[in-house]
């Protein structure tokens, strides 16, 4: 039997077919451990027996080791169902909101593979790789132009990573400022959960500025935050601020803040996770960003996801050039390098043994070739265009609580559906009965019961339609009042609804012999 | 209870002689659904009126919890961590720490029961 525990409210109402042992159904399998298949007197392979000696192992006899003991095709299929375990994008529709999960596109995949760039070694002298970091290179101005920061640094190995090489862009500055007394980062309640962990992994106490009423940063609440223990705000050493916000929504006062800020002596970290509602449209330095990442692994179609990898480069503006980490990529005549250690003296300094996830640089890269400056527009248009559908389409099927339009992504609560017991988490597990990958829930924390749904660019018309379809039909059989249901989803899949609280007050972390 | 106050983000304090007992609201305990860890802070700990003490996680979200008085804590209920279903309006178990208040003042512009039970009444 499985370690994952049952709901116990289920069991009773199955059927004894449906409570069958195993959780194979309709050909999803429930895969056991090897150590559970495996049996010690069922040998995996046959050994001729022995002719003129008792042991293979002559003096140095082993006894029962205990390895499990599974035949060829066994592993076989071990292995291969484990591998349909894991839902991609490349499997199915996946609207996770804030994480931009989009097709990746093949054309990545054949530049990466491309021997030039496979083959390489970090360590190699520069002379023998001078095209891949003319990729780099070019890489670097591309998030400048499309930007308007001038300065990158592709280092960073994902988002949370680029995170840390910002916020540690903005402490260094202010080091070298001798700013000492600026040790408080503001961030709204709306953000990443990572903002504020950032800033305190630097060091800095966050405060945060309240975007309750309209889902935004307005400017009243933004000075109550800059100003509350200062009246200059001089304690004030930066804000991290995600635009377009975690409810799908444009910091329309983006500018007057930045100002105030700024005029605080304050740095801006924007997090750059949304910037697929921006690329090509608007460039963040022209409303005052100071330091933002990118996340190649979203906006620019990288692999996402159960170890991508990541790829957070940041882009820095001329007042943090000289703070951000090295190395960056150098072009001097027509040759290219790796700038050295120390040679930016004010520089806050490595991130990592190498130069990041260079296989990204390659992919990030041809995305951006291939689509073109036009493209890379339409890229955004598209993204805010589907998801501004699905917004028009549930909106009186599901609570918005945000007056639209939005950007790439839609915000709901399960407000009206809580009046029929059905809460948000009813409404994703019967999205995966359905087959599709439920939306962002619970966040973002500004709402109860948040629905956060990214669409992005690359679904066509009828996956959104049905996607639609079904959220429909999940809020009609919520009216239905017939609700029982919508409770005891996932069926069709080898366990059904899982006691959630239960695997997280008893975690069972590793398999035990008879346990 | 005229010495309970409360706090728009839902905490309860109970005031005896210049210690604050804090603890949650049900309305809390009920938005945040089924608890599985409570993070707790030292006894010892000097903190300030707003600042975080103790995280409190959920199926749903890990939130915070504030202190709405300056003070030191004199106090924790190391007993909630493995009886997390005490975490509530119980004024008796549901407390997590009592504070020392340092400024009698800041127990000012907080909410009585029945202003509180109206602020819940406007929420969703």
């Amino acid at each position: 039997m499985s370690n994952l525990a049952y709901n116990d409210n289920m069991d009773h109402m199955m059927s004894d077919a449906e409570n069958f042992e195993d959780g194979n159904r309709g050909l999803h399998y429930e895969e056991n451990l090897l150590w559970e298949k495996g049996h010690s007197d069922t040998p995996g392979v046959d050994l001729p027996s022995l002719k003129g000696t008792k042991s293979r192992t002559g003096q140095s006899e082993r006894k029962n080791v205990g390895l499990p003991q599974v035949s060829e095709p066994q592993v076989m299929r071990h292995f291969v169902r484990l591998s349909t375990k894991n839902y991609s994008i490349d499997s199915g529709f996946f609207p996770l909101g804030s994480c931009t999960m989009k097709h990746n596109p093949r054309l990545n995949e054949k530049m990466a593979r491309l021997k030039g760039f496979a083959s390489i070694h970090p360590m190699q002298p520069t002379q023998t790789v001078q095209g891949a970091l003319k990729v780099m290179y070019d890489l670097q101005n591309w998030l400048a132009e499309l930007t308007g920061l001038p300065a990158v640094c592709l280092t960073p190995a994902a988002g949370a990573h680029g995170e840390l090489a910002g916020i540690m862009t903005i402490r260094k500055a202010h080091e070298v400022q001798g700013n000492t007394h600026k040790d408080v980062i503001l961030v709204p309640d709306s953000a990443h959960g990572t903002n504020p962990a950032t800033a305190v992994m630097c060091g800095f106490k966050t405060r945060t500025i309240s975007t309750k009423e309209t889902g935004r940063v307005s400017v009243e609440a933004f000075k109550e935050a800059l100003y509350k223990q200062d009246p200059e705000g001089k304690d004030v050493a930066g804000m991290m601020v995600t635009n377009p916000n975690t409810c799908g929504l444009f910091e329309r006062d983006i500018q007057e803040i930045t100002d105030l800020l700024h005029d605080a002596g304050g740095y801006f970290y924007c997090d750059g996770a949304n910037f697929n509602a921006l690329v090509g449209k608007i460039r963040p330095g022209d409303f005052g960003v100071d330091v933002m990442h990118i996340n190649l692994h979203k906006t620019f179609s990288t692999p996402h996801g159960g170890g991508g990898p990541g790829s957070g480069p940041i882009c820095v503006a001329p007042s943090l050039q000289d703070y951000m980490p090295s190395p960056v990529v150098l072009k001097e005549g027509t040759a290219y390098r790796l700038e050295e250690e120390g040679e930016r003296e004010t520089s806050c300094g490595r991130l990592r043994g190498f130069q990041g996830q260079f296989g990204m640089h390659v992919r990030a890269l041809s995305y951006m070739m291939s689509h073109g400056a036009d493209g890379l527009k339409q890229v955004s248009e598209d993204a805010v265009l589907n998801a501004n559908y699905i917004l028009s389409q549930l909106k009186d099927d599901y609570h918005a609580p945000f007056e639209g339009p939005c950007m790439h992504e839609c915000l709901f609560t399960d407000k009206y559906q809580k009046e029929y017991d059905v809460t948000t988490l009813d409404i994703a597990k019967t999205l995966i009965e359905y087959g599709m990958h439920p939306m962002t829930v619970y966040f973002p924390l500004v709402v109860s019961g948040a629905m956060l749904v990214e669409p992005t660019e690359t679904e066509s018309k009828d996956a959104l339609d049905r996607f639609i379809s079904v959220m429909k039909m999940i809020a009609k059989k919520a009216r239905s009042g017939d609700v029982t249901e919508l409770h005891n989803y996932p069926k069709s899949t080898p366990r059904h609804r899982l006691d959630e609280v239960k695997a997280a007050r008893e975690p069972k972390l590793r398999w035990k012999k008879g346990a | 209870m005229s010495n309970v106050k409360y706090t728009d983000d839902h905490e309860w304090i109970k005031i005896e002689d210049d210690t604050a007992w804090i603890g949650i609201t049900t309305y809390a305990r009920h938005a945040l659904g089924d608890l599985v860890f409570l993070e707790l802070p030292e006894v010892g700990r000097q903190l300030n009126k707003g600042e975080d003490f103790a995280v409190v996680e959920s199926v749903k979200a890990a939130s915070e919890i504030y202190t709405p008085v300056t003070g030191e804590i004199v106090a924790v209920n190391d007993n909630l961590a493995d009886n997390l279903d005490d975490l509530k309006e119980d004024l008796d178990k549901g407390w997590i720490v009592k504070v020392k208040v340092s400024n009698p003042e800041d127990l000012e512009g907080l909410m009585d029961k029945s202003s509180y039970d109206a602020f819940v009444e406007g929420l969703d």
